[in-house]
């Protein structure tokens, strides 16, 4: 029930050893961890068979990664010379800052990690709270390990000679996996709401090679428990029943991947399953439970992160280059450049004999453009105070699945931001997807006091950090009253002022925007509301789904 | 030679199976895509169809495929003159490719040795008459995604940039797949591909295990696994091979045309695209069965996987797509 800092220790340090023994079979390891003196120790006690690592920065580009023609010696040699890519070299790959590797290079590296490599790869994953590294990555590596609150006074030294691991790599193809093992692997997962087929695979080899690290033939419970402990258990997302016995477990199975819970009471898999199940138990720290059901949560409120961080811009969409000087502000396009050259270096050179490379002139350069074009961020603000707060979020909630159904091809991402009692709540992250959004708004709490101040506060600052990564946002904000819970607590007075400010600052940023009264008489403070925000005023009585995502299309100049 | 994991050996995900054999039969529906859970077999499942379909017959070297020496590009140096047997062409469509990678360019190694102008192919060229696969294609960026469109509608590449006028033929079967989570994918973009399905990881702890332990076993012996597999795989083979001879004999007779337009007026789909496809994936759903004609029983089969993704989007009906279709058909077809 219990896992000690030092045990943490000791079990990926396991882990990294199980990973030099199979580097195939285990695909790597996600390492969560500020880069830190702890974590520099831990990659120092790495099995020699791992070294050397190659470091990648996620800003890498795909030339440098996966080879690619070398500029500046294809210009000094006349001829083209391909460079090789970092992974063609020997040694472990490193990916460091991986909570920040862009998407596509995440699927382009699953997709080597998938044509089968020798190399382990390590995900240094620096993220903070729900940062984390893709998971087209992650599910395809065998360990996760968290160094987070691991001091260094924790670290053990951990020695194994290097001929150990290199009679565990020869043993590898000789320990035999039973199919009962395979089973009880698949069950345990299954029952720990494991989704991912990829994770009871991992985790047979994980036990393959913790068998072949102690000199066996065959898999034994001690390394299936060492595999579920290090494979299964992090991935985990809910804990399987406490108890013990035969007892049916009925409700541990999520409703989306329920299987017919493995129990049969003369099953001669029960055994070992529950051991494993008992395994898992132990791998999990304590209060692993309520982390694990925050973790969720978080989840549903931020999706796979994908919508915020994703890309806040495209650079633009790139036009055909144009001949041109390079400057300051434009970009060399080197190829279009050397295209734009090769054709005549037979006659320039026949021009002038004695000059050898390649001969540029003037007209040749070529100039990169770009078409701007940014994306829009819609911020719903959605008042979900008082007696009609169910009936005003069920319709905002129906307009933003709307504007997202039907505009997305229009580059609008959506966020929602709701209000109500002690503060503003962000309930949707900004997004483009229309299945993470359902997922966010699904079950919203309603009632209470209006502390406005706190709603445009929270959709101001969402409005500057998508401002930041390069959206451009608008704001539509929902509501039939007046505020009454300012910064400071309830008041009206103070509620008003205070919400007054914020409309100023807001007014200040210059977002294009709509309020959207839904009373059904309109109401002039709200309409000073939005004078003072610089936005539209828009009495929308029995407002409903598609009114709303109307006028908000048509108000924030679609 | 590289064994590529049996197509008969993948377990359950039959809807996807299903619509990979029918645009084998009939390359003409236009594609397929796939949507799912990491870790469901999409991409095992592409590699693993073209591995099973007969080689094709290429003119040697060309870049395109061509089939006959007519068929060759005047600008394809590469091309011999014999005819030869090559696997059916599976390009993988990289998410960070550029433009000129994808449609083709300038050669600069020849331009910059030789001061000669001459066209390098592109992966359009290389996919002519077989598969482009797009893995995570919702992540693809906007202007491939663009040009990727007009070479699908119209079969042909046509390349106009840096003095180069250049056209070939690129008629290919577009697979894409991708997890909806991530980005969903644009109308324009999903009315192109024929075909769509979900894919769910199975629920079924026997089907899980299934799975794992197929996979293990191929992973630890792969020759011998596809050898054991061989057999199946034949047998599709042959049943599509027998598909396509039949298909120009299937008769859609003027009952079916009434039955594919009803559903499609019925489920509100945008424009033409719809009713044809369906029409043609029925088809070709009873030329792979071995039927003469087009029967209810093909329309609702195919349904499903042939319009899911035309309905214009309800973003407030919290059934899937197919599920409103699976509702149409026993309206419609009652």
């Amino acid at each position: 029930m219990k896992q000690d800092r030092t045990e943490t220790w000791v079990a990926g340090h396991l882990a990294l050893t199980l990973l030099a023994v199979d580097p195939r079979g285990l695909g790597g390891m996600h390492l969560r961890a500020r880069a830190s003196p702890v974590r520099r120790a831990f990659l120092d006690l790495a099995p020699e068979a791992l070294q050397p690592f190659l470091r990648l920065p996620p800003t890498l580009d795909e030339a440098a990664l996966f080879g690619g023609v070398d500029i500046a010696q294809s210009l000094a040699a006349g001829r083209i010379v391909l460079q090789q890519g970092l992974l063609s070299r020997p040694g472990t790959r490193c990916l460091t800052m991986a909570e920040r590797l862009p998407r596509g290079r995440a699927a382009q590296l699953a997709q080597v990690l998938d044509a089968g490599s020798d190399e382990a790869v390590l995900l240094l994953d620096e993220g903070i709270e729900d940062e984390a590294a893709p998971e087209a990555l992650t599910d395809r590596l065998a360990f996760r390990v968290d160094l987070d609150g691991v001091r260094a006074l924790d670290i053990a030294e951990l020695a194994l000679a290097p001929d150990e691991i290199a009679a565990a790599r020869a043993r590898l193809s000789d320990v035999d996996c039973p199919d009962d093992a395979l089973v009880a692997l698949a069950v345990t997962a299954a029952r720990a709401g494991v989704a991912s087929l990829r994770a009871p695979l991992l985790a047979l080899y994980a036990a393959r090679a913790h068998a072949a690290l102690n000199r066996r033939n065959r898999l034994e419970n001690e390394d299936l428990t060492t595999a579920v402990a290090l494979v299964l258990a992090p991935r985990a997302t809910e804990l399987p029943e406490e108890d013990e016995s035969a007892e049916p477990p009925p409700e541990e199975q999520p409703p989306d991947d329920d299987s017919p819970p493995p129990e049969d009471s003369g099953d001669p898999m029960a055994l070992p399953e529950d051991m494993l199940i008992e395994a898992m138990r132990a791998a999990l720290p304590e209060g692993a439970l309520q982390a694990l059901q925050a973790r969720n949560t978080a989840k549903t409120a931020r999706g796979t992160g994908a919508g915020a961080r994703k890309r806040g811009n495209r650079r633009g969409r790139p036009l055909p280059s144009q001949p041109g000087r390079p400057s300051s502000d434009t970009r060399l396009d080197l190829i279009a450049t050397l295209r734009a050259a090769a054709p005549w270096q037979k006659s320039r050179r026949a021009a002038e004999p004695g000059r050898s490379g390649l001969i540029l002139r003037r007209e040749d350069f070529r100039v990169k453009v770009y078409e701007e074009r940014s994306d829009r961020l819609v911020i719903f603000l959605v008042d979900a105070s008082g007696s009609a707060a169910m009936a005003r979020l069920a319709e905002a909630k129906g307009a933003v699945e709307r504007l997202l159904g039907d505009a997305y091809a229009s580059r609008d991402h959506v966020a929602l931001v709701a209000f109500r009692g002690a503060g503003a709540q962000l309930l949707l992250p900004p997004t483009r997807s229309l299945v993470q959004a359902k997922r966010a708004l699904g079950g919203l709490p309603g009632g209470g006091g209006t502390p406005l101040a706190a709603g445009l506060t929270a959709a101001a600052d969402l409005a500057e950090s998508g401002r930041a990564q390069g959206m451009t946002p608008a704001l539509a904000l929902l509501t039939d009253g007046r505020a009454n819970i300012g910064f400071a607590g309830p008041g009206r007075a103070e509620a008003e002022a205070d919400a007054t400010r914020v409309a100023a600052r807001i007014a200040r940023l210059g977002l294009p925007g709509l309020v959207l009264d839904t009373n059904t008489r309109p109401k002039s403070a709200l309409s000073d509301l939005a004078r003072r925000m610089g936005a539209a005023y828009l009495p929308l009585p029995r407002a409903d789904a598609g009114a709303i995502s109307r006028s908000v299309a048509d108000a924030l100049g679609g | 030679m590289k064994h590529v994991f049996p197509f008969s050996a993948i377990v359950g995900q039959e809807q996807m199976k299903q619509a990979m054999i029918l645009t084998a039969v009939d390359p003409g529906i236009g594609g397929v895509l796939v949507f799912g859970d990491r870790g469901t077999g999409k991409s095992t499942a592409v590699r693993a169809l073209a591995a099973l379909l007969p080689p094709i017959r290429a003119v040697m070297g060309s870049a395109t495929n061509a089939e006959s020496l007519e068929d060759v590009a005047d600008w394809d140096r590469m091309a011999g003159q014999e005819i030869t047997e090559r696997p059916t062409p599976v390009v993988d469509l990289p998410l960070g490719a550029t433009e000129d990678r994808v449609v083709g360019a300038l050669d600069i190694e020849r331009a910059i040795t030789h001061g000669e102008k001459a066209f390098e192919p592109g992966l359009l060229a290389r996919a002519n008459r077989g598969y482009l696969y797009i893995d995570e294609v919702n992540l693809l960026e906007d202007h491939i995604v663009d040009l990727l469109l007009d070479v699908a509608q119209s079969g042909e590449n046509l390349i106009e940039r840096e003095g180069l006028s250049v056209r070939h033929d690129a008629r290919f079967v577009l697979v894409g797949s991708g997890n909806p989570e991530e980005g969903e994918l644009r109308p324009q973009l999903l009315d192109r591909f024929g075909l769509s399905v979900e894919v769910r990881s199975p629920s079924d702890i026997e089907e899980r295990i299934e799975v794992i332990r197929r996979r293990a076993a191929y992973e630890a012996n792969p020759a011998a696994f596809t050898e054991k597999w061989q057999e199946a795989d034949a047998e599709i083979r042959a049943a599509i091979l027998a598909g396509r001879a039949a298909l120009p004999g299937v008769e859609a007779g003027a009952a079916a045309l009434r039955d594919c337009a009803e559903l499609c007026l019925a489920l509100g789909s945008d424009g033409l695209r719809g009713e044809l496809t369906l029409l043609r994936t029925a088809r070709a759903q009873a030329a792979f069965e071995g039927a003469s004609e087009v029967t209810r029983a093909h329309l609702r089969g195919v349904a499903p996987m042939a319009l899911s993704h035309r309905l214009r989007r309800d973003p407030l009906d919290e059934a899937g797509s197919s599920a409103r279709v699976m509702r149409l058909l026993d309206d419609v077809l009652a």
